[in-house]
């Protein structure tokens, strides 16, 4: 016998690989162990197929290609005892993908193992196959999962039920076999075998239009008194979590309500009283009250309009907004934009908070307030938000600002009440971001400032004093720079005058050698460069006395 | 569904990988190096949500260990939260006070608990108590299994020795 092929213990080569001081030294380790694992494969050795395949497991989780071990799985699961099917199974769901024909092959342990007379191999078989089996081995093996949804075991019952989503995922055609068995888990009292039925149910609405139908019309009610039963439960000291019996449970059954009451008034009326008591009763003060009442807004949002319902669950969502958890503040947020399809006013009344959450220092949510301002933004808020926005713009830094800015343009574009004012706030973005501004936007804004003859003088203006104090902003210069070469008359002579404007003093010369500044600048690139020299030509013909 | 959970330590390395979707060995590869880049560097104080490739990723640091799960986009993000918990705690009930270490040492029986919690991707079992009943349950079937294999092993060797007697 190879005096090599019984190799270290899982332990020792664990150890043995951590001491490891270099990436080199580790390789060398893993290449001894690897050819000793692949003499032993080949001299189809027994004894050590077990260790040798939990020392390739962990190999593998190195990122070291392990292909070699595939069949030892199968050898493993084919073996009559329950170590080895335990550690092939394992072996099976870590090595292997459902893409690869390999895995046809345990089709047939497979089978068997699903109709041992040990239910903890049948367990190890249901978990397999409902992690990783192909369309093909689903639809070989679902009349063996479809009966153990009836098995004596609850355990049995549970993983069958969970291997059932995984097979009507694969073959949507099943579906219907697993309609009516999946109801009668419903009706269950263990929580393991109600959590995975009512997920089956619901994966089964989400494939099967008959399925949803069949739900909706024959378990709604029974959903609708297993959730008051468990709102209502005493205190179970082996599903509590901070206080709340089972939320697992609870978030399943909302999940579901929410499929079988969207579009149906009905089924919709009949969960409003459980709806408004989870709402109004869970605490909120630990996260997994606050994963409930999430869920619960989620569902009034979604089912038929019932108007007290929907207020209750704005309200949390208000108070979730202003939560010190940065979790609450983000999925607050999440939910709101999706209300605003359903309740836009109702999320408008929440637009302070929200802004606040723009300059949030979380800057996953700082992204998704502005989305969600963004969405907020009608002719008669455009004003006061656009506001708020380029306020936020000075305190925001680089990586958002790019963000911010792209989205302040286009609203500003999108709502401008006036011309006059769309020209000011493009100023300001110019002036604070000038640099993030795309060249789309501030072509469109010289043609805008072009077609409006009666604020050419009022644009030059206010150009030039901004040029005066932020030249670093590449756009703004350019911007300035073209505006002041079309009307530099107007500037000097102060044409068009605006009541809300002050007087301001630019001589010829001023003007010239704003230009000039312009195109000494170090950081002017060619664009800004060559506009300032045009520019600097068409005053040359208006500026006689300062030609040279 | 959960896409995916990943176990890494604050230096990067995989300590548990579990699919429940499609992905080639290679893609893995590439997911957890965008993963780990993305999550290791987050500061402290940010919320346990980031996105990624159209997909949400939950995460949750417990002493050296990164705890992460990628869900769709319409999955409740606060209940992963308590799903990773869950798990937390049954592997503190099952080993102890459980650490990274044991974790490395003790992959496969991780993995072993990870499959009595999770099946294609969604919760099996609320109960702790429960999880741990049950894997007990398989550990006491394999412990059997080797005291027979033993004690069959030591009949042989001893038939062996009076035969050569």
């Amino acid at each position: 016998m190879n005096p090599f092929s019984s190799g270290t213990r899982l332990r020792d080569m664990i150890r043995a690989i951590r001491s490891c001081k270099t990436a080199a030294e580790e390789r060398a380790v893993v290449r001894k162990e690897c050819a000793a694992i692949r003499a032993a494969i080949s001299e189809n050795d027994q004894d050590y197929r077990h260790r040798n395949l939990a020392k390739l497991m962990f190999i593998h989780m190195l990122g070291y290609p392990t292909h070699f071990g595939q069949m030892e799985c199968l050898k493993l699961i084919a073996s009559s005892g329950f170590p080895e099917k335990r550690i092939g199974y394992l072996g099976l769901m870590l090595l292997l993908d459902e893409r690869q024909e390999v895995l046809m092959l345990v089709t047939n342990s497979l089978k068997q193992d699903l109709n041992h007379s040990n239910q903890y191999i049948i367990g190890l078989a249901l978990c397999a196959l409902g992690n990783i089996c192909s369309a093909e081995m689903a639809r070989d093996l679902a009349p063996e999962v479809e009966r153990l949804l009836q098995f004596r075991d609850p355990n049995i019952r549970k993983k069958a039920a969970l291997c059932s989503i995984r097979i009507i995922k694969k073959v949507p055609d099943l579906a219907e076999n697993f309609i009516n068995p999946a109801a009668s888990l419903l009706r269950e009292k263990h929580h393991g075998v109600l959590i995975t039925g009512v997920q089956l149910c619901t994966d089964l609405c989400k494939v099967s239009s008959e399925a949803l139908e069949y739900f909706r019309e024959k378990c709604t009610e029974g959903l609708v008194k297993t959730l008051k039963d468990m709102a209502n439960s005493p205190y179970a000291p082996e599903y509590d979590i901070a206080g709340i019996t089972d939320p697992f449970l609870h978030i399943r059954l909302l999940k579901l309500l929410r499929i079988l009451g969207q579009g149906d008034a009905d089924a919709s009326d009949c969960m409003n009283d459980i709806l408004a008591q989870v709402a109004t009763k869970i605490e909120s003060n630990k996260n997994a009250g606050n994963a409930i009442l999430y869920e619960c807004v989620g569902t009034i949002m979604s089912i038929e309009d019932n108007g007290g319902l929907r207020v209750l669950a704005i309200n949390i969502l208000g108070r979730f907004l202003s939560n010190r958890d940065n979790n609450i503040r983000y999925v607050a947020l999440n939910m709101l934009m999706k209300a605003i399809t359903v309740d836009a006013q109702a999320v408008q009344r929440h637009r302070a908070t929200i802004l606040e959450c723009v300059k949030d220092s979380d800057a996953s949510i700082r992204k998704k307030a502005l989305d969600l301002v963004y969405l907020l933004v009608n002719e008669s808020n455009v004003k006061p938000l656009t506001k708020e926005l380029i306020e936020s713009l000075e305190a925001s830094d680089q990586e958002f600002k790019g963000v911010l800015t792209a989205k302040i343009c286009s609203l500003v574009e999108k709502f401008s009440p006036e011309k006059i004012w769309y020209i000011d706030q493009m100023l300001k973005v110019l002036s604070e971001a000038g640099n993030f501004v795309k060249d789309e936007v501030w072509h469109a804004l010289i043609v805008v400032i072009s077609n409006a003859s009666d604020l050419h003088g009022y644009s030059v203006r206010a150009l030039y004093r901004a040029f005066q104090t932020s030249t670093e902003q590449e756009t703004l210069v350019r911007v300035a720079v073209w505006c002041i070469g079309e009307y530099g008359d107007m500037l000097v002579n102060n044409v068009g005058m605006l009541d809300i404007e002050e007087p301001i003093t630019v001589t010829e010369s001023d003007a010239v050698d704003a230009l000039e500044v312009s195109i000494k600048r170090l950081n002017s690139d060619l664009t800004t460069k060559a506009m300032a020299l045009i520019a600097l030509l068409k005053l040359s013909s208006r500026f006689p006395s300062c030609s040279e | 569904m959960i896409h995916f959970v990943l176990l890494i330590s604050r230096q990067g390395k995989v300590r548990l990988t579990k699919w429940y979707s499609p992905y080639s060995q290679k893609e893995r590869t590439k997911v957890i190096r965008e993963l780990s880049g993305l999550i290791l560097t987050r500061g402290p104080k940010l919320c346990n949500f980031v996105e990624w490739r159209g997909l949400r990723v939950v995460y949750k640091r417990y002493a050296s260990l990164y705890f992460c799960m990628c869900i769709d986009e319409d999955d409740n993000e606060l209940e992963i939260l308590e799903i990773i918990h869950h798990y937390v705690e049954v592997l503190d009930r099952y080993f102890g006070s459980v650490c990274e270490l044991d974790l490395i040492y003790n992959f496969h029986k991780a993995y072993f608990i990870l499959d009595e919690l999770l099946i294609a991707g969604e919760l099996q079992e609320p109960s702790k108590r429960t999880v741990a009943r049950l894997v007990a349950a398989q550990d006491s079937l394999v412990e059997t299994a080797k005291e027979q294999t033993s004690s069959i092993t030591n009949i042989i060797a001893q038939v062996a020795n009076t035969a050569s007697l």
